[in-house]
């Protein structure tokens, strides 16, 4: 399991700091696929980065903590905090970084990166077992051993998201992060690498954490969701709630400017852009651009709400139980 | 009412490797595709990476030269406009929109700089001042301000704004054709449908035809008139862009709205992937052959063919002929079916 304790990160700039995500507060429990959504620029990137420990300068955790629950060999439970989880990088807790064309060694086969990333925490000191063990673990992913011996050039995009698929879950971790496992493939091989990843997932009855910015693919393959916006997490939820019964007006407005093949209704984008997280505006970051916006939502944060099982949200229309229609802004002006 | 744009058997093939041995990839092959020119029209070209569909953008927009066959647009042929006279009369006709918007425009020149020179070279404008009121009043028509943008550098717009401006600028001239290539890949969700809307708007306002080159079939879907798939340089299928997707012919365009990660309705989990990264190019038959669950020995071994299933839905696959080959199989056929709805569908190429 994997706890946000109201994080905060930052990018430490010389002019100031971006602050992109900020008091993030949620739980991936096991054996479960959690989803976070969110447009380019919302923090989705760095809250992996965060929960990775994959922290360096600028970037640093201002506030809040990450807690990972594991058990060890001997069923203890061990808890594993932001400083330290990168000891347990690949055993614990892996990361599938976004881009697979660019994240392999060009020069190494991929043998070779199977053994620099591994070696080092697997117990079997010998080579040929150790690669006896890749090439039964890439046929049961149903990958062609014949990858180990190739270099990254010479497979497909596709090709590659799986082989570095199979790296980060070889070692059977509990936590699997994967930042935009699919941009820049195509539709069809879009859908193999998600059912790979899904089986994957099904097997280890692991964690699983998959950003996207495509709602198409959470609705298909994760179990719960996490929007994003402007660096907050704004509503969190069971995903069939979060696609059927949605809260907060942004993910309203998210959902319906989905277009659907088949659905020739007309369609609107949400107008306006995103505040700069240089200086985030106060109260509701999304205030600028909600329809329903009030007073209040320009003063005061808004709340975390629980607006169902398990699922919350962060709206002062929420406040007074009106989800998030147009009566919560009458009700206050009476 | 002639068509707006004619592409007649149009090839292009590049040449890989050395300069005896070199290896000849056709990147669009033989495509034919007719659009009538009653309305102004949005035609969709889909297709995975490599299916050839911004090299046929290229061909249309003359930034390549088709290796046979040509491209016949609002009645002349591009090839009269020659590569350097007529250049501008043809950029009056047709414009580009790429992209990726920050890239598009200079970081070292202020974004308005483009419009005005775009309005004064094409012609639109005689001087600065007739430029501005040009500027302006495209500008309004995508949703913008000129005060907003006046003497502003590309990273103080947000991409959806710099698509605007892209968008704005390929108006000046009121061109009758804009190709835009992945207009939207670029943009968030929440601002995609805004752009996509524009194109709607723009096509009535402006009386103005789009390409528009995607890989995404829902806003392909939400925005077409017709829409072109392609696959591996050919043209697979062409039609209605609702006719289409709401009744895929081609086994390629099936698997492709099969593909797509819907909202309202999840993936069948037990379907089995075919080999779908086999690099292998079928030479002799359907290149599609290797991947196709239809697929019979014949696939494998003869060209398809283009065969019509109405006055403008086309599929170049022999399912929907009943896996004969060649014309001379297709007549008999069609003799002893003579009463059957099959003889709508007749025989093209």
């Amino acid at each position: 399991m994997l706890r946000l304790n109201q994080v905060s990160a930052q990018y430490n700039m010389l002019n100031g700091y971006v602050k992109a995500v900020d008091r993030v507060h949620f739980d991936v429990k096991k054996n479960e696929i959690f989803g976070i959504a969110g447009e380019s620029g919302c923090g989705k990137s760095t809250l992996l980065k965060v929960m990775y420990d994959l922290i360096s300068y600028p970037l640093e955790i201002s506030h809040g903590s990450v807690e990972i629950h594991s058990q060890d060999k001997n069923g203890q439970t061990r808890i594993h905090t932001n400083g330290n989880i990168h000891q347990s990088w690949w055993k614990v807790i892996s990361y599938v970084p976004q881009g697979a064309m660019h994240v392999m060694n060009p020069v190494a086969r991929i043998k070779d990166q199977f053994f620099d990333a591994i070696s080092k925490y697997h117990d079997k000191k010998d080579k040929k077992e150790l690669q006896a063990e890749i090439t039964r673990y890439l046929q049961e992913l149903e990958l062609p051993p014949e990858v180990l011996k190739a270099y990254p050039h010479q497979l497909s995009g596709g090709m590659r998201q799986r082989v570095l698929i199979a790296l980060a879950t070889f070692l059977h971790p509990d936590i699997v992060l994967a930042d935009e496992p699919t941009t820049a493939l195509d539709v069809v091989v879009q859908r193999g690498i998600l059912t790979m990843l899904s089986a994957v997932q099904k097997k280890m009855k692991n964690s699983m954490v998959i950003v996207s910015h495509d709602m198409g693919v959470h609705y298909q393959i994760t179990n719960r969701m996490g929007i994003m916006y402007a660096g907050q997490m704004i509503e969190v939820g069971p995903t069939e709630q979060i696609f059927n019964n949605p809260q907060h007006p942004y993910t309203k407005m998210l959902i319906h400017a989905l277009p659907k093949v088949g659905d020739n209704s007309q369609k609107e984008g949400i107008p306006g852009t995103p505040p700069s997280l240089r200086e985030p505006p106060k109260g509701c970051r999304f205030a600028a651009r909600c329809p329903h916006a009030m007073e209040l939502c320009r003063i005061s944060d808004p709340a975390r709400v629980t607006v169902g099982e398990d699922h919350y949200a962060s709206c002062h229309l929420l406040d007074y139980g009106i989800g998030g229609g147009n009566q919560g802004a009458a009700y206050l002006t009476n | 009412m002639r068509p707006i744009l004619q592409i007649n058997d149009v090839s292009r093939t590049f040449k890989l490797g050395g300069m005896f041995f070199g290896k000849k990839i056709a990147a669009v092959d033989q495509v034919a595709i007719e659009l009538p020119g009653d309305k102004p029209q949005i035609m969709s070209i889909v297709g995975e990476s490599g299916s050839g569909k911004t090299t046929l953008a290229k061909l249309i927009l003359r930034l390549l030269d088709p290796s046979s066959g040509n491209i016949v647009l609002d009645g002349v042929p591009l090839s009269a406009y020659g590569k350097r006279e007529k250049r501008k009369e043809f950029l009056k006709k047709v414009q580009p929109i790429f992209q990726n918007p920050f890239t598009s425009f200079s970081a070292r020149k202020t974004v308005d700089t483009y419009l005005f020179e775009t309005a004064l070279n094409l012609d639109v404008a005689a001087n600065k001042k007739e430029a501005l009121a040009v500027v302006t009043d495209v500008l309004k028509s995508v949703g913008l301000e000129y005060a907003h943008i006046k003497g502003k550098y590309p990273n103080q717009f947000s991409g959806g704004e710099l698509q605007r401006i892209s968008i704005a600028r390929a108006l000046i001239p009121k061109p009758s054709l804009i190709v835009a290539d992945e207009p939207v890949a670029m943009i968030d969700a929440s601002l995609r449908m805004n752009i996509v809307n524009l194109f709607k708007k723009l096509k009535d306002e402006y009386n103005v035809n789009f390409i528009y080159i995607t890989h995404d079939l829902s806003t392909a879907y939400y925005v077409s008139d017709y829409i072109a798939t392609m696959y591996k340089g050919n043209l697979i299928e062409f039609g209605h862009a609702r006719n289409i997707l709401n009744n895929p012919s081609h086994p390629y365009t099936e698997l492709l709205l099969d593909s797509i990660p819907r909202v309202g309705k999840k993936w069948a989990e037990d379907v089995l992937q075919p080999d779908f990264e086999n690099k292998q190019e079928n030479e002799a038959g359907c290149k599609f052959a290797g991947r196709c669950p239809y697929a019979k020995e014949v696939c494998h071994s003869v060209q398809p063919y283009m065969v019509h299933l109405d006055a403008e839905h086309k599929v170049l696959c022999m399912k929907h002929n009943d896996y004969q080959t060649g014309n001379m199989a297709y007549v008999h056929h069609n003799k002893n079916h003579s009463d059957s709805k099959d003889n709508s569908r007749s025989i093209s190429g």
